[in-house]
């Protein structure tokens, strides 16, 4: 049975995803990123689909589903490397996958996510001392 | 007039099949110098299509066609099951109707990425669906 790797960096994980998807494939590597993210703590997941060259409506909606389902278990997701006529499929399909962030290449992709968590820090940080201030 | 070259019969049957199918529909469109942006939005109505068919159908078969109309060539592919049969075609037509717990874009979406499409269903007998994309359009 096939399975695509998912590689931990840091608070990141990494999906290289070299083959076509087939549908079994594809739920699998849903379940197991899911799974992976609550087991590592990961802050944000960043999939790399340079080498898919087909992207039906099944596909989208897997790619939408890891986004949310991450989202919801306080993990950001990025896809990477989309070719240029994937890209005017999904639309003309009619699946502009929304809420799905983007970056044109794995250090782009990256960079994104670093912004992303920073952010949710920063946040994080200020609810603190606003307490800290009413506490006083 | 659109002649038919050359035709090939898949049997859709199991997982495998599909990537096998898939694997000819690309070989038959590199062969007559598609473009890469219409051959992904031909495997793509074809991944859809070959979908439907194990979903709903349990298989079916599908014949890889090479056409040609004057001096524009084409892949066309027509598949047929014996499966259920579409009771509403103009519902299943529409964005977002599925009677699966799918989105309801594939065959609306199936029909936007090629040029020809044609659906024929009756109930109780199955559902024939012809597609065809041409080389240049």
């Amino acid at each position: 049975m096939d399975k695509i790797p998912i590689l931990r960096m840091g608070a990141f994980l990494l999906v290289t995803i070299q083959v076509d998807l087939y549908d079994r494939l594809a739920l699998n590597l849903e379940a197991d990123l899911v799974q992976m993210v609550n087991k590592t703590n990961a802050k944000g997941v960043l999939i790399d689909i340079s080498a898919v060259s087909i992207v039906d409506s099944f596909m989208g909606r897997i790619i939408g589903n890891i986004a949310s389902m991450s989202k919801i278990l306080d993990a950001e997701t990025v896809v990477v490397g989309m070719q240029p006529a994937v890209a005017i499929t999904l639309i003309e399909l009619g699946l502009p996958l929304k809420g799905v962030h983007t970056s044109l290449d794995m250090e782009k992709g990256m960079n994104l996510l670093k912004s992303m968590i920073d952010e949710t820090e920063e946040d994080a940080d200020e609810d603190q001392t606003a307490d800290d201030f009413i506490a006083e | 007039m659109i002649l038919s070259l050359n035709k090939d019969t898949i049997h859709v049957l199991k997982e495998q099949d599909v990537v096998f199918l898939k694997n000819r529909v690309k070989e038959t469109a590199v062969k007559i110098k598609m473009g890469l942006v219409n051959q992904t939005r031909l495997l793509t109505a074809c991944s859809e299509l070959v979908r439907n068919m194990m979903r709903y159908a349990d298989g079916g078969v599908c014949i890889v066609e090479v056409v040609s109309s004057g001096r524009n060539n084409g892949v066309r592919l027509t598949f047929s099951d014996r499966g259920p049969g579409i009771p509403d075609i103009a519902a299943a037509m529409r964005d977002g109707f599925s009677t699966g717990k799918s989105l309801g874009l594939g065959l609306p979406g199936t029909k936007r990425l090629v040029n020809e499409f044609d659906i024929k269903s009756k109930v109780g007998e199955g559902t024939v669906v012809t597609i065809l994309k041409w080389a240049n359009g």
